[in-house]
């Protein structure tokens, strides 16, 4: 390993402009002639729009352009879609409701977009906003999932009768029911997992801007995937075809899943631009991200496990309801199905599974992917089951789990996933040893002296990553393929850029990808410039979720370098009148192994760019192109303990100890990595103690600010202990598996089985916040 | 309009705003210093920090017209001639950002808190006065081993160079 190579702790190339203020988001471009949209957005859930009236607005000082989404509709611009297909257990496609940008007939909860008002500042405009009538006649509202369920509830789409997308099943239910009638002991629960905001700090924002002149549209825009943006917008949007598009993402403030979707705003931005003949920006205010970005989670489980009389398991059964809200958003029916119920094994040999997932329609906002996406929903219901059937059992949860995990590979599970590499042993050794398991009851005895409840709980996760090869992907309904493409071209004078389609908004990929080619190289990383995030620059690429960059990402680049590698050496044993084969590549120097004959990196480029002296018949130039399919998901696991104190008094929960011990496979960046894990342990920690999302029974959202909704604090958190074991991933040629989303995977079941442990109640639903603390406390009294 | 007139970071500017003008906003659009960012509607998330006269302030909070008159020091002046301040260079070396949009206001924060605690900094204290400041991608674990490592290093010279 170089300095700079992979597995060293380099510091972030990108931080000078971040901590400097030099950092340039979507909101700080400033184009000649720009104006500042507001949107006019439902007050009501659910409601028939029966006029709009923009005459006062219209006439409002400064106002360029209200556009409505009937004139949007009459320049041919398309509806909303998701991108996934999944069909019902009787075989029938997926209901999906029509999303029209801007809503003409009806709005379908608070925060549908109604009309644009375009002005020469943002106060203008919003003034404005103020001013446009919108009649609207109420309808009956439903925001529960199971409500939206019952006869007789209020219809949100035509196209889905009881508001039912898809009831989709997974696995062997005759064989499963056949394991359960031979369980000596069945443990069954009802499990919640709370709807949540993604809350990046950088709210959505978009520049949408027309030039007549050459007929080209240009999208900034906060996207974690603008080729995926570009393609969506221009084969089913209709905003203009690929190569009259340009979609930048340049600096983005965080994205978490929920700037992965082509949302209305960039739409109806482009197309106003065109209209109006002027740019048009939109920011969204933080209010406005609560209301309308997608949000997270929300299911409802029932979930049953069987276990022979040597708690072995034999069986497991799922029923789920997932709460879609008012419009399928653009991967929306994927994360309850395919990235949730393939994940059910979790680290264990279950023999058979059966899954059911219900989709449906409220008046609340679009859910779709957040951190994890489905896999935290399936670990939670797994390690809560597997804590809860420990305590009925009276075994040790550590033994219990250790008991049924997965001990050789490669490992087929009943639910699709086919496991490559793992040993769950040494991550719940790494973890238990971290957090001194076996010290616990005396530090239980020490606080109870101190009138503190103080509990231990465990989480051993998997998580598939690395999304994903395109074939199996598309068997399973995706619209896209999930390869990744890079581009390495290297300057004559010997520097590089890596053009990459994978997109960076915290994950430094800036450094680490940088990285590949020191190792590679053996040039200085300031000499490497990574290019990401504009489809002028990056033919295509599919962008960052589902802990892809590292394995499917980093594995494009790495196959690019095999290609530059190769033909430098053969520029190299032509210069040094050498075999090919003893050519090697060190410290920037190309030589011929055992012996004193090199020469400088930097010309061996030049040889390929001056073409005087290349051998016979090769093209100048030293540039090479690589797109990589993963042939599997690569799978990241571990094991979370959370150690917690309570005040029976208040219901107070203070997290003492947080150790996560992850299994990522090889790591190219330790302190890139860890950052990884922290943050995402703050996501699931967040979710299990703090955040909570509330509409009422009328649809509105009552925690739509940080007034209201309990963002994880410095003072909430503790530091964390965070270590690893490593088996390598055989599916890449790096090794590599994914960090980015494990901590929120892991992390809530290990939080609320300590809280559990500590109260002895299991009976408590996330978020346990002090109140919902001390009524359980009560409660078990 | 109001007329406003500042120092930032050092130089006198002079500007017209709506009234209803927020400092952040004249900040970012008059003077087109965009390392000041607005993430909230609420003074919660403390993005938009500042120092206004030598404490810091949401200007999001404050209207331009009432920073009239007052000395301001952003994000782009808060490194001392050219080279990075030590809270800058901590925050590098600690990995205390991903993707860098609170950074800023972080930044801003901590140098106040350290100038306030010219005696140094422990854990629960720096957890406890960055409330006002959200980070969604760190878990805070490195931003406050950054401040705690640039309070120690700034030692007992931390109220002179914050």
């Amino acid at each position: 390993m170089g300095v700079e190579g992979i597995g060293a702790r380099v510091l972030r190339k990108e931080d000078k402009r971040f901590i400097t203020g030099k950092g340039k988001y979507t909101d700080d471009m400033v184009v000649p002639g720009m104006k500042h949209a507001t949107f006019v957005r439902s007050p009501h859930a659910h409601a028939r729009i029966t006029g709009i009236d923009v005459d006062a607005a219209k006439a409002m000082s400064g106002v360029v352009a209200v556009l409505t989404g009937s004139e949007l509709k009459a320049d041919g611009i398309g509806n909303l879609i998701c991108g996934w297909m999944i069909h019902s257990k009787d075989g029938t496609p997926m209901k999906m409701g029509a999303w029209s940008p801007l809503a003409t007939d009806k709005v379908r909860y608070v925060g549908d977009a109604v009309a644009i008002v375009i002005a020469d500042t943002k106060g203008e405009a919003r003034d404005a906003a103020e001013a446009v009538e919108v009649s609207y006649e109420e309808l009956p509202v439903v925001v529960n999932a199971l409500d939206a369920m019952q006869q007789g509830a209020p219809e949100i789409h035509a196209e889905a009768p009881d508001n039912l997308i898809f009831d989709w099943d997974l696995g062997d239910e005759a064989a499963t029911n056949a394991a359960f009638a031979k369980a000596a002991h069945v443990t069954s629960m009802d499990i919640v997992n709370n709807r949540l905001v993604p809350n990046a700090m950088e709210p959505r924002a978009t520049l949408g801007v027309y030039d007549s002149g050459e007929d080209h549209y240009t999208c900034w825009t906060t996207s974690q995937n603008p080729h995926v943006a570009r393609l969506v917008m221009s084969a089913f949007y209709n905003v203009a075809p690929e190569n009259k598009l340009r979609v930048i993402a340049p600096d983005v403030g965080g994205g978490f899943g929920s700037k992965i979707y082509i949302y209305p705003e960039e739409i109806t931005c482009l197309w106003a631009s065109r209209k109006t003949g002027v740019p048009v920006k939109w920011v969204a205010d933080r209010t406005e991200s609560f209301l309308t970005d997608a949000h997270g989670r929300d299911h409802v489980t029932h979930a049953e496990i069987a276990f022979d009389s040597d708690h072995r398991i034999l069986g497991l059964k799922v029923a789920t309801i997932a709460n879609l809200g008012a419009y399928m958003s653009l991967f929306s029916s994927c994360v309850p199905t395919y990235l949730y119920a393939t994940l059910l094994s979790g680290q264990y040999a279950i023999p058979a599974i059966h899954a059911n997932v219900k989709t449906v329609y409220t008046n609340t906002a679009p859910v779709d992917a957040y951190r994890g996406a489905g896999r935290p929903e399936a670990t939670y219901v797994l390690e809560r089951i597997m804590e809860t059937a420990a305590r009925e059992l009276k075994i040790s949860p550590a033994e219990l789990r250790r008991k049924n995990f997965v001990k050789s590979f490669p490992h087929q599970t009943p639910v699709i996933m086919c496991y490559d590499a793992g040993d769950f042993d040494a991550t719940l050794d790494a973890a238990m040893n971290a957090a001194d398991y076996a010290g616990f009851e005396n530090r239980r005895q020490e606080a109870a002296k101190r009138g503190k409840l103080r509990g231990i709980g465990m989480s051993c996760y998997i998580e598939a990553c690395g999304l994903a090869p395109s074939s199996a992907v598309g068997s399973l309904g995706a619209g896209v393929g999930l390869w990744e493409s890079a581009e390495v071209r290297v300057n004559a004078v010997g520097t590089i850029e890596i053009l990459t389609g994978s997109h960076s908004h915290g994950q430094g990929h800036e450094t680490t990808f940088a990285q590949l080619a020191a190792e590679r190289f053996g040039v200085p990383i300031d000499s490497v410039s990574i290019v990401h995030g504009d489809t002028d620059k990056v033919q295509m690429g599919m962008g960052t979720y589902g802990s892809r960059s590292g394995a499917v990402g980093m594995s494009a680049i790495a196959k690019a370098l095999d290609k530059v590698e190769a033909k430098a050496k053969k520029i190299a044993a032509h210069l040094l009148e050498a075999d090919e084969a003893d050519i090697e590549i060190k410290n920037g120097d190309v030589r011929v192994a055992g012996t004193d004959k090199s020469v400088p990196w930097f010309q061996v480029a030049l040889a390929a760019y001056t073409a005087h002296n290349l051998p016979s018949g090769m093209e100048p130039g030293l540039k090479e192109g690589a797109f990589y399919d993963p042939s599997n998901f690569t799978f990241p696991g571990g094991c979370h303990i959370c150690e917690v104190e309570i005040d029976p008094e208040t219901g107070t929960t203070e997290i003492v100890q947080f150790v996560a011990a992850d299994d990522f496979g090889n790591i190219i960046n330790p302190m890139i990595v860890e950052g990884q894990v922290h943050g995402g342990l703050a996501q699931g920690i967040g979710q299990a103690l703090l955040e909570a999302t509330h509409y009422d029974a009328s649809g509105q959202l009552l925690t739509a600010s940080y007034m209201d909704y309990t963002m994880p604090r410095a003072v909430d958190l503790p530091s964390f202990t965070v270590t690893n074991t490593v088996t390598a991933c055989p599916s890449n040629p790096l090794g590599v598996k994914g960090c980015g989303e494990a901590g929120a995977i892991g992390s809530p079941p290990a939080v609320i089985n300590a809280v559990t442990d500590a109260i002895s109640n299991n009976n408590l639903a996330m978020p346990a916040t002090p109140q919902n603390v001390w009524a359980a406390l009560q409660a078990a009294k | 309009m109001a007329k406003v007139e500042l120092v930032v970071n050092g130089r006198a500017v002079k500007g017209e705003a709506e009234d209803r003008t927020l400092l952040v906003h004249f900040l970012r659009e008059n003077l087109g210093l965009t390392g000041t960012h607005v993430g909230c509607d609420t003074s919660q998330c403390g993005t938009c920090i500042v120092h206004v006269d030598g404490r810091a302030v949401k200007s999001c909070t404050m209207l331009a017209a009432q920073a009239s008159g007052s000395t301001v020091t952003t994000i782009e002046g808060l490194g001392l001639n050219g080279e990075l301040h030590p809270l800058q260079a901590a925050f590098r070396e600690h990995h205390a950002l991903q993707c860098g949009f609170c950074t800023p206001g972080m930044l801003m924060s901590s140098a106040d808190l350290i100038r306030r605690h010219p005696d140094g900094l422990d854990e629960a204290t720096v957890r406890l006065e960055l409330e006002g400041n959200i980070c969604r991608c760190t878990g805070y674990h490195n931003i406050v081993k950054a401040v705690l490592d640039a309070s120690e290093k700034m030692g007992k010279g931390a109220e002179k160079a914050a």
